[in-house]
């Protein structure tokens, strides 16, 4: 779950971490009121959770608090590569000398997480990565001896800083990676983390992105995080995660069903070898209940771009019996207004193809074969 | 013969309970499988189709031998359950469990190496010797005795090719899922190691997906050390919108590998043949590497 600047910045705060002062403002009249309370000059940052604002205009500077309700109006209600802007943080500008970067994620080959820092922090750190990796640092931290200050100390040294800066610029490394580990991030970052002309340090930005499946320990977010989607999701979508189904919408007319990601996705690739165009991606997970089954075809059914749909399933810790009573259950329900291409094997098959053949539904074995029918269905009613 | 598991697996199952404990318990057990004892803390002294089920793993240790643990354990509990395993002493553990927290997997494969324990998974469908033991959640019936080694990143998408080889009597040594999870037990050069030293196994077969790294580090490593049996892959994922992009940190640390075409040109710029359906991966092993009357 991807947290707001202006929520990042305010957990930040809780560790101490010096943040620029300011507040959120959700009308340009509020955005007066709070630069009114602060110490011109003003940064007015769109709060959005996509990258590249700065370069979409989404960050403007202000003189006045007159100026900042005029700017915070232009920002508010424009849209950020399709994402609409609700509210601008209103904050004191920083004084730049010199941008860091400093972030913590977890890395697979490794196994652990690690902090990386560097001294050519700012809009351009992927592109100084690939160029001139020697300006970036990283630690791998180990597990067991977690990380400490001692740890922070070297990658500020490794920045080049010494002295009372050095313990400073530590300090909030090691700050920012209780926070990381306190919020199950999966993403810490505070690019640029600003060296100011008075030689303090500031995250100018921050963001934190919560591993989901940690949500369970962070119950705030994980409260508002489905309130929040419910407005923000196409029906299909707010529908298929309310039966905690991992669904994408695609552009294509062939709706796709299957358990598994990695099916999912051989599926979608093998319409595609075959001529078609897949409508989503549709996983009804391992161990899909007939209730999700029959969530999941519904879902793909109400598509109106749909023209077929094809279940792809070889069950495991799915049942064949299960799935098969999903599909009747869908059946019952609405009936079958577009052709259902069904391929069904694994655990009970026997069962759950007698099922369907009972009710007068073809299930097929080949996977590829049923990938081909399905492309020459939907061609046909494309005409 | 095969690796990480075999007629000398005994295994404690975890969660043997619940649900899918109770169902995945008998079917390993009708495979074959030694499954000598169940845990289900405040259920200890019952059974579970015919299995005595303890309250805590060093418990169930008391009175039987095991070398191996499987865990059926929901996600906020199931790092707790690996730690108990691996303290207990058991040198293979298998995670079944799905969405557990990274943060919480970091802990368990650290633990892991300092007790010398192989951890498969998290988010896997487990590991599988046909004829000799099953520990996991795959359908059996796919799979066929034999000489060919699978190791994967996905779950269904494994049975489908398992499935395919075995239709085209191309029997498997060991097939061993490695989990679709960030952090995982065991890499694609973890199994390629093992399956190197195994001689039942003549050939392998690698079954990955977009995201992360494990392909291309796999296909570095087939070049650096001549990997001495041919090998075979399958990337799902070439129409997939591209991945989610997880901050700079995820592009420094990654680069530009992660997508389908990347991890298909690392493979085939080392020799590994690159099958474009699931299917295809049979064939490619049947026609180009296996002479069928020596199997």
């Amino acid at each position: 779950m991807k947290l707001f600047e202006y929520e990042a910045k305010t957990i930040l705060a809780k560790y101490k971490i010096p943040i620029p002062k300011g507040g959120l403002a959700t009308a340009a009249s509020q955005a007066r009121e709070m630069a009114a309370t602060l110490t011109p000059p003003y940064a007015i940052k769109a709060q959005v959770q996509v990258a590249g604002r700065g370069r979409a205009g989404g960050i403007l500077f202000a003189d006045s608090p007159k100026e900042a309700e005029v700017v915070a109006n232009r920002i508010l209600g424009m849209e950020i590569k399709g994402v609409k802007v609700r509210s601008v943080l209103v904050e004191e500008k920083i004084n730049v000398k010199k941008e860091l970067y400093f972030g913590i994620a977890a890395d697979r080959s490794s196994q652990r997480y690690v902090a990386i820092a560097s001294s050519a922090g700012g809009m351009d750190i992927e592109e100084v990565s690939v160029t001139t990796p020697e300006k970036i640092t990283k630690y791998f931290i180990d597990p067991i001896l977690a990380f400490h200050i001692y740890n922070a100390r070297n990658l500020a040294k490794s920045l080049g800083y010494v002295g009372s800066q050095m313990q400073d610029l530590a300090n909030i490394f090691f700050q920012l990676y209780r926070a990381a580990m306190d919020y199950d991030a999966e993403l810490m970052e505070t690019n640029p983390l600003v060296e100011t002309s008075e030689g303090k340090f500031v995250p100018a930005d921050a963001r934190l992105i919560i591993d989901d499946n940690a949500l369970f320990r962070h119950t705030d977010y994980e409260e508002r995080l489905a309130s929040e989607s419910e407005s923000e999701l196409s029906p299909q979508e707010a529908k298929a995660q309310k039966a905690d189904l991992a669904y994408v919408k695609l552009d294509g007319d062939i709706g796709i069903i299957g358990n598994g990601a990695g099916l999912v996705m051989a599926t979608l690739d093998a319409i595609q070898l075959y001529g078609g165009r897949p409508a989503n991606f549709m996983d009804a997970g391992g161990g899909a209940s007939p209730e999700q089954m029959a969530a999941a075809l519904d879902i793909v059914l109400s598509d109106s771009n749909v023209s077929a749909v094809f279940i792809n399933i070889l069950g495991g810790i799915t049942r064949c019996d299960d799935v098969a009573s999903g599909i009747l259950e869908a059946k019952r329900r609405a009936g079958f207004a577009k052709p259902i291409v069904i391929r069904l094997v694994g655990t009970n098959e026997e069962e759950g193809r007698r099922m369907l053949t009972a009710e007068g539904i073809h299930a097929l074995n080949s996977m590829e074969e049923a990938a081909e029918e399905a492309v020459k269905i939907a061609k046909a009613k494309r005409g | 013969m095969g690796i990480i598991v075999d007629g000398s697996t005994k295994a404690v199952v975890q969660g043997i309970t619940g649900t899918q404990g109770r169902f995945h318990t008998r079917l390993m057990l009708e495979s074959g499988t030694k499954i000598v004892a169940g845990t289900s803390p405040g259920k200890g002294g019952t059974e579970v189709e015919g299995v005595p089920v303890y309250d805590t793993v060093e418990e169930a240790l008391r009175d039987h031998k095991a070398n191996a643990s499987i865990i059926f354990i929901p996600a906020p509990f199931a790092a707790e359950a690996a730690l108990e395993a691996i303290e207990a002493g058991l040198k293979t553990v298998v995670i079944i469990t799905e969405h557990v927290p990274v943060k919480d997997s970091i802990q368990v494969m650290a633990a892991a190496r300092s007790y010398d324990a192989t951890i498969i998974g998290p988010n896997t469908p487990g590991i599988i010797t046909p004829d000799m033991c099953k520990l996991g959640i795959m359908p059996a019936h796919i799979f066929k005795k034999g000489t060919v080694g699978i190791a994967s990143r996905s779950g269904t998408l494994t049975y489908e090719i398992a499935a395919g080889l075995t239709a085209l009597r191309l029997g498997q040594s060991t097939c061993l899922g490695l989990g679709g999870d960030p952090i995982v037990g065991l890499s694609f050069v973890d199994a390629l190691k093992m399956f190197a030293e195994d001689m039942q196994t003549r050939a392998v077969a690698l079954i990955g997906e977009i995201g992360g790294n494990a392909e291309e580090l796999a296909a570095e490593y087939i070049h650096e050390v001549n990997y001495p049996k041919p090998v075979v892959a399958f990337v799902a994922g070439r129409t997939a919108p591209p991945d989610k992009r997880m901050g700079h940190a995820g592009a420094i640390i990654m680069g530009k590998t992660g997508t389908a075409k990347s991890k298909i040109e690392a493979f085939q710029a080392v020799g590994v043949g690159v099958a474009d359906r699931p299917r295809d991966v049979a064939e490619l092993l049947a026609v180009r590497f296996l002479k069928k009357e020596n199997l």
